[in-house]
């Protein structure tokens, strides 16, 4: 068994055994990526290896100590690139460590410098709009790995990242992890500190992890969780051991499928996983019955409006005076401003730039920002009404399966459909994690997702980790891209 | 026609909080360009503010003392605009949650006291400040990010001198809660104003045009003044005034149009998501206004009360906190039940010399003891009122006792009438005019006689005494 095809705890086990080290790790992983990258592309500005940022101070024996965890390309490491792959951000190294880099450093982990794509600025499905051009999903290189964190994911699948952070607007973890089938965890709006997270949207960003499993899953949310004074939006309540709830009996847990979900527009081979799925659950010993989140369709275009116009104030800062790109020749500060940011953003970023500035303009901020926050509050208010009753709510990840490179890059509506079951948690700022749940006849991999109220990360963690386990007998789960 | 003006005000005060509003940073000024930056208020990317809790604590002080009522929730939202001394692309302000809403402030006009409503105080973070050179512009941040009060007037002053009254209450009343040093010259308070005309006696309010660009509270009074006849003039002619905002040019005396309504920025106005909701409890709210020091007026009222004084007088002594405080000290050591003398002298000579050294009172750095040394001086007739002036400017610049100064320069005042006999006889005779003009009935042609005396007794006579030899010399004679 090659080190690199392990996961994070099966690493650490070895470690800690002194069976092997840090650097065998390390060049195991590296050597893995230089004979896959030109396949996947799963980091942007690749070198032929990968390397550790150094860790002053990181104790030899942390939860993660010697465990590679890949990052996505708009959390910030100092003195190393960090440039949302967008040319308004090309060469730009930010002189300070996001609070979770500082986290995982204290965790011991070994943090690879190099980093991964993503949608310029996580706007995006499927790692296309990228200026560094899209990664590939491993399962099929025709198709996309999802996105926007479609960079860490495919990295995790393809064996050329054991731990990735990935970043959630709305779905932009979960999307890419059931396109690829791995594990990501969208926890709850609070529990990880988005200071030095670019924002793209500020009050629906959320880190999470991207892994090989559930276990994986939950070792790194127990590093990169907790109260930060930088971030004015962290909740300050206790983080509890997250690997802990793993191997619980699930037993008795309640289980609401939306029926909202399941209708026109899912890929019948999508909802037929889920129903398998959901027989597994029951067979665990859960309850599984129909449950209503009745505002679920208006998700899609109250996300986009919020998103949006955050994102045109988020994006305001990048204007060409004080660091990324600048034009080469302008006259005058007003021509400056719009060659910059002309010439820097690519098309999706300056769609939702131009959406959100109108949501946001003087006469219609009442029709359409406003509204949308309303009906934000009653999105919450459906899941609140569901998690009274209920410990979980199980729903397809992505309506379909991986789709094919440039299917629907001329066709932003069809893209964003593409989030429509992952953009509710985001809205309620609840934990959501997508899991394999299975593959379609085409050997692409489907993803499942389990929701909890705010803080109930550990229903959803218990919840996947039973079913991962009862799946681990099948022959499906043996299954790995083959590159 | 006779136009009524409308002015209302909008002032921003910075605050002196040690550090930046959503930063640690130092919000100290005079250092060198971009020293006390970071990545919050340099708006590096994944940057985020957490807000500086004095700053808040500073926000309900100003709102409780101008009676505003303080929101229990309050949030802070994004103003859009870009500039290149703005590096996060918008501006950290309060749009429809102000800290605090509806107060006022009391000015005494020619017609008496009058109210102008406050009508809302907000937080928000300054920018940055551009330098132009021949080679082309810098930016430096270190002003970025400090903590700011801006704080709205309704439209209900009619005149400059208003405006300029409603200025210095304001600061004074700031200046009492040691939340800001108001030097308007150091851009730590800025005044923007509204102005329009109405006809007199209509109600609905003109067009109006938004002056800045004042750097003190005159030039608010001079633009005031200029646009109210720029305005009138226009509708003397049956024009109409266009909305726009203008700017104060000192040097000519005269606004220039800068933006109109047209080009006005849409700030796009949105809660900011970085910054939760705050809410304030009663405690909080309690917590401030026990921590609001006795305030301009009510010490006025006090100066009134304990020591016997006119409200003119105590208005006069209490504007400055500083220079109430040094009063005080003065009056109560001042050894006598009636206040008056030490009062008069403290409004009369002393704020005179102050003023015309460009300071308060207690800006002359003299001590109480020594000023009461000076006015019982005057007092015991050992010096004139007006010798005393001398002997003041003398105390002031050398740091000495007067007793010292009247000693060493004998300027004690010549009270002996055989002593200002011969100076008397001698004005007599080489001013037969004003001789005759008194002997005629011009009782007031005496004064310029006693004038004379004095100025050949190098202002030494008692002039009291003179008054009275000379007019026994001229009806004897």
């Amino acid at each position: 068994m090659e080190l690199y095809s392990l996961t994070g705890s099966q690493l650490a086990e070895l470690l800690k055994l002194g069976k092997i080290s840090a650097e065998e790790i390390l060049s195991s992983l590296s050597l893995r990526a230089a004979g896959k990258e030109e396949k996947v592309k799963a980091y942007v500005r690749f070198d032929g290896r990968l390397e550790r940022l150094p860790g002053e101070g990181s104790p030899a024996r942390g939860p993660l100590s010697g465990i590679p965890v890949s990052v996505k390309d708009n959390i910030c490491t100092r003195s190393r690139n960090t440039e949302c792959c967008s040319r308004i951000l090309s060469g730009y190294r930010p002189p300070y460590d996001a609070t979770v880099i500082s986290r995982l450093k204290l965790a011991g982990a070994s943090i690879i410098s190099t980093k991964t794509n993503m949608d310029e600025f996580a706007f995006g499905s499927s790692t296309e709009n990228s200026c560094f051009g899209p990664s590939r999903n491993p399962w099929d290189t025709q198709c996309v790995p999802g996105g926007s964190s479609g960079g860490s994911a495919a990295a995790v699948a393809a064996d050329e990242a054991v731990l990735a952070l990935g970043s959630d607007t709305g779905g932009s973890i979960r999307q890419p992890a059931s396109f690829c089938g791995v594990v990501g965890l969208k926890p709850t709006y609070g529990r990880v500190s988005r200071y030095g997270l670019v924002a793209f949207a500020s009050s629906l960003d959320q880190i999470g992890p991207i892994t090989k499993d559930v276990r994986d899953s939950a070792l790194l949310l127990n590093s990169i969780s907790g109260y930060d004074p930088k971030d004015s939006t962290s909740v300050n309540t206790p983080v509890p051991d997250y690997t802990a709830c793993l191997g619980l009996p699930v037993k008795g847990m309640r289980i609401g499928v939306p029926r909202e979900y399941m209708v026109e527009g899912i890929d019948p081979q999508v909802r037929e996983a889920l129903l398998r799925s959901l027989e597994e659950f029951k067979r665990l010993g859960a309850e599984c019955s129909e449950v209503s989140l009745p505002h679920t369709e208006f998700a899609v275009p109250v996300y986009y409006i919020i998103a949006t116009a955050e994102a045109s104030s988020n994006l305001a800062r990048f204007d060409g005076v004080r660091y990324g790109f600048r034009t080469a020749a302008a006259e005058g500060i007003n021509a400056m401003y719009s060659r910059t940011r002309g010439e820097g953003f690519g098309k999706e970023a300056k769609r939702r730039i131009i959406l959100g500035t109108f949501a946001l303009s003087h006469g219609y901020y009442d029709a359409y920002y406003l509204r949308a926050l309303k009906v934000r509050t009653l999105i919450k208010q459906d899941f609140e009404k569901v998690f009274g009753e209920f410990d979980c709510v199980v729903a397809p990840t992505s309506p379909t399966p991986a789709f094919k490179l440039g299917e629907k890059m001329g066709d932003p509506l069809k893209m964003y459909l593409s989030d429509i079951y992952t953009i509710s948690a985001n809205l309620a700022g609840i934990p959501a994690i997508s899991l394999p749940c299975g593959f379609t006849s085409g050997g692409l991999p489907v993803g499942m997702q389990i929701m909890s109220g705010h803080f109930r990360e550990e229903n959803i963690l218990k919840l996947a980790y039973a079913y991962e386990q009862a799946a681990s007998a099948g022959a499906e789960s043996k299954r790995r891209p083959v590159l | 026609m006779e136009y009524e003006a409308v002015i209302g005000l909008e002032v921003h005060v910075q605050l002196n909080t040690s550090t930046k509003a959503f930063c640690a940073c130092r919000a100290e000024f005079g250092v060198e360009p971009n020293t006390n930056i970071c990545p919050v208020c340099l708006g590096l990317p994944g940057a985020l503010p957490v807000l500086n809790k004095v700053v808040l604590s500073h926000a309900l002080k100003v709102g409780l003392a101008l009676g505003c009522s303080i929101q229990n929730r309050t949030k802070f939202d994004r103003k859009n605009y870009f500039y290149p001394d703005l590096p996060k692309g918008y501006q950290i302000s309060q749009f429809d949650l102000p800290v605090a809403l509806e107060g006022e402030v009391r000015i005494d006009t020619p017609a008496g006291e009058k109210c102008v409503r406050v009508k809302r105080v907000h937080m928000e973070e300054d920018a940055g400040k551009l330098m132009h050179d021949a080679e082309g512009s810098l930016v430096d941040l270190n002003r970025a990010g400090v903590p700011l009060l801006e704080i709205v007037t309704e439209p209900d002053m009619n005149a400059p001198d208003e405006a300029y009254a409603y200025l210095t209450k304001l600061k004074s009343v700031i200046e009492y809660l040691d939340v800001s040093d108001c030097d308007m010259e150091k851009g730590s308070l800025r005044c923007d104003a509204n102005v329009s005309l109405r006809t007199k006696g209509e109600s609905r309010l003109g067009t109006k045009a938004e002056l800045k660009n004042m750097n003190s509270f005159k030039a608010v009074k001079d633009a005031l003044l200029y646009e109210i006849g720029r305005q009138a003039e226009i509708l003397d002619g049956g024009g109409k005034v266009a909305q726009e905002t203008r700017l104060w040019d000192a040097r000519q005396a005269k606004t220039f149009s800068m933006r109109s309504k047209e080009e006005a920025h849409d700030y796009r106005y949105f809660p900011d998501p970085d910054l939760t909701l705050f809410l304030i409890t009663n405690e909080e709210i309690e917590e401030a206004r026990a921590g609001i020091p006795e305030l301009p007026q009510q010490k006025a009222a006090r100066f009134m009360r304990e020591f016997g004084i006119s409200a003119y007088d105590s208005g006069i002594l209490t504007a400055d906190k500083r220079d109430a405080a040094f009063a005080e000290e003065c009056i109560k050591v001042f050894p006598s039940g009636d206040k008056k003398p030490v009062v008069n002298y403290l409004i009369g000579p002393l704020l005179a010399e102050a003023n015309s050294r460009g300071c308060g009172l207690s800006g002359l750095k003299l001590p109480a003891e020594r000023l009461l040394e000076l006015v019982s001086l005057v007092q015991k007739n050992v010096i004139s009122n007006l010798v005393s002036k001398t002997v003041l400017k003398e105390m002031i610049d050398r740091q000495v006792t007067a007793e010292e100064i009247v000693k060493s320069r004998d300027l004690a005042q010549i009270s002996d009438t055989s002593a200002l006999d011969g100076i008397i006889a001698r004005v007599i005779a080489e001013n037969d005019k004003s001789v005759q003009d008194f002997r005629s009935g011009k009782e007031n042609a005496v004064m310029f006689l006693v004038g004379q005396v004095m100025r050949m007794s190098s202002g030494k006579a008692n002039p009291k005494v003179v008054q009275e030899l000379l007019k026994r010399r001229l009806t004897d004679a």
